[in-house]
């Protein structure tokens, strides 16, 4: 009975699952282009997507257009993987440590821009873009449909970006390096371009789920990185098969977000001790990275090696 | 075309791996020469290569292609002169990307990359043409990945890349030298032939004496980081693998000359 009546309330919990899954989507798919593309791991985002909570909120409590607040919160994130990139590529240091030392770095000055260690925002006396308040309205402002929204169009614009010759030189560059630079590509500038763009993502990210839950925190992007690597490897496994197409595998990402946080919510819903979450989240990532290694390492099948006579197509 | 002056390199300066490579190597082409490189392992024939190309500086001396001083560029700055086909046929192609978008990236060698679309329409067809020539099927496989293709197929197509705009100098370096002998000869066919219709400045290693007697209108041949024999005209059309080997022993001495990369046919 009691199992009953807590699965009763998974039904209720979905739209809010959704609309964080589908908000920390967008930071997913800006990881996705240092990890994916860029073939980089850039931890700044843990950093980058509270700062573009905090800048978001305190402009917003400033009296700021919570669209040109996005735009600042897009643009201070920007920033963020400016940093890592300069330190990775012009100073020398390894990506993964680069990106640490911003993120402490970050730490620091997202506590100077909230001047606390939160700040709410009251959704009443500001024009928010997004609120969990409004998640089970069936109205134009309802959360789900307006970052939906966001994610196409975010989507749309870096399809378009990475069919430019700018974008395909910033995918060689995560291809093969030797050969990018062999063919007139300033590897270190696409690095520095590839993860400043991300950053610019996972910003935007943190900017809306701290207006969705009504405040900022400095903690917020506490492990985003897992987060957003777990909704990567969700949405190549659920979708990998089906999504050839580039655009696709960006939504793919997105729908892995959606699911990992409607599996989250089922899991505290049947009680879960929320604190172990963090453990749980990082024990599947580590599982999920870890396959492909042992596969090729246990489970390696012997090639075929087929020889046709004079014939180059089988070299 | 291109000269290389007094140009030193010693890699790991002041550690116990201390290795001067290149001691005041000095080389001059002209337009349109076809040259061999050949020389035991670890001569530095790379390494000149390298040094051309921009992939470390040099610790002294100065590059110059076709009258420009390129010696302070950096590697991407020069490739808008260079072409390069790589001894690993992984080097000179990006696996994830398609056969197209792969042809595009090197159309635009030494051009600004913008907003512009990343390949066009009338591209795509050109680059169908262009394919052809090859006579590998790949024509009608314009967006397969290139990881899918095999190492021969992946050089054939690093060979149509780095030629595609006409470089004023093409490198390669043991580019046949990871392939199936059969394969080895159709590359190098090819690129011989592309070489001469283009009249490309070429610069080849090979590990191969006939090859390196067989092509090319000039041959030289490498030792501890020095130029120890160059010949070219008659007097290379004339060359045989016995004169080689002599060559080699004077210069390097007689236990170095069984070295199996200067012995192999
Ligand atoms: N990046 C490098 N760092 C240290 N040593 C190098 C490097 N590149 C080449 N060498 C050394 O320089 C010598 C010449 O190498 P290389 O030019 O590759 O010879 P090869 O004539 O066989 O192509 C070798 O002893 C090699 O170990
Ligand atoms: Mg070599």
């Amino acid at each position: 009975m009691e199992l009953i009546s807590t699965l009763a309330k998974i039904p209720g919990a979905l739209p809010g699952a959704c609309a964080q899954g589908l908000i920390w989507g967008i930071m997913a798919i800006g990881l996705y282009f240092t990890y994916r593309i860029l073939e980089v791991s850039d931890l700044t985002v843990d950093g980058s997507f509270a700062t573009g909570g905090a800048v978001c909120i305190v402009l917003m409590l400033n009296g700021w257009n919570v669209w040109l607040a996005l735009l600042m919160a897009f643009i201070a994130g920007m920033l963020c993987g400016l940093v890592t990139g300069l330190l990775h590529t012009t100073f020398g240091i390894p990506a993964i440590l680069a990106g640490i030392l911003t993120q402490l770095a970050l730490y620091s000055i997202n506590l100077k821009i909230i001047g606390k260690s939160n700040q709410s925002i009251n959704v009443d006396k500001y024009d928010l873009l997004v609120s969990l308040r409004w998640v089970k309205k069936l109205a134009l402002n309802n959360p789900l449909l307006t970052v939906v929204v966001i994610t196409i169009v975010l989507v749309a614009l870096f399809y378009w970006f990475f069919g430019t010759e700018m974008g395909c030189s910033i995918r060689a560059t995560g291809s093969n390096l030797a050969m990018s630079r062999a063919l007139g590509i300033n590897t270190d500038r696409n690095k520095v371009l590839g993860i400043m763009v991300a950053n610019a993502l996972v910003a935007t990210s943190g900017a809306l789920l701290a207006q969705y839950q009504g405040f900022a925190d400095v903690n917020m992007g506490r492990g985003a990185i897992v987060i957003g690597l777990a909704s990567i490897i969700i949405g190549e496994a659920v979708f990998g098969k089906i999504f050839k197409n580039f655009a696709l595998k960006l939504i793919a990402v997105s729908l892995g977000a959606v699911i990992y946080y409607i599996v989250v919510q089922v899991v505290i819903t049947i009680g879960l001790d929320a604190n172990l979450l963090k453990l749980l989240s990082a024990a599947v990532v580590a599982v999920f990275l870890a396959i492909p290694h042992l596969k090729s390492k246990y489970f390696a099948k012997p090639v075929k090696v087929v020889e046709e006579e004079g014939e180059i197509e089988n070299a | 075309m291109l000269d290389i002056s007094k140009v030193y390199k010693t890699f790991n300066v002041g550690t116990v791996n201390e290795k001067r490579v290149l001691k005041n190597l000095n080389l001059h082409l002209n337009k349109g020469d076809f040259v061999t490189v050949i020389g035991g392992n670890g001569a530095g024939k790379s390494t000149m290569l390298n040094m051309v190309a921009g992939v470390y500086p040099v610790d002294s001396g100065s590059i110059t292609i076709d009258g420009i001083d390129v010696t302070k560029l950096p590697e991407h700055k020069r490739a808008q002169y260079i072409g390069r086909v790589f001894q690993d046929p992984m080097t000179g192609t990006a696996a994830t990307m398609q056969i197209e978008e792969n042809l595009a990236l090197a159309a635009r060698r030494g051009k600004p990359r913008g907003l512009k679309t990343g390949i066009s329409k009338a591209e795509r067809e050109s680059y169908r043409e262009l394919l052809k020539t090859l006579d590998l099927g790949l024509e009608d496989r314009l967006t397969s990945k290139v990881g899918l293709l095999s190492g021969g197929q992946r050089q054939a197509l690093t060979l149509l890349m780095a030629t595609m705009n006409n470089p004023k100098l093409l490198l390669l370096d043991e580019h046949t030298a990871a392939l199936d002998p059969k394969t080895a000869l159709k590359v190098l066919t090819l690129s011989a032939k592309i070489v001469e219709e283009n009249n490309l400045t070429t610069l080849m290693i090979t590990h191969n004496m006939n090859d390196a007697i067989k092509y090319g209108n000039r041959l030289i041949m490498m030792s501890n980081g020095r130029i120890v024999f160059d010949v070219s005209g008659e007097e290379k059309q004339k060359l045989t693998k016995a004169d080689l080997l002599e060559k080699f022993k004077i210069s390097a001495g007689e236990e170095l000359a069984s070295d199996r990369v200067l012995l192999s046919e």
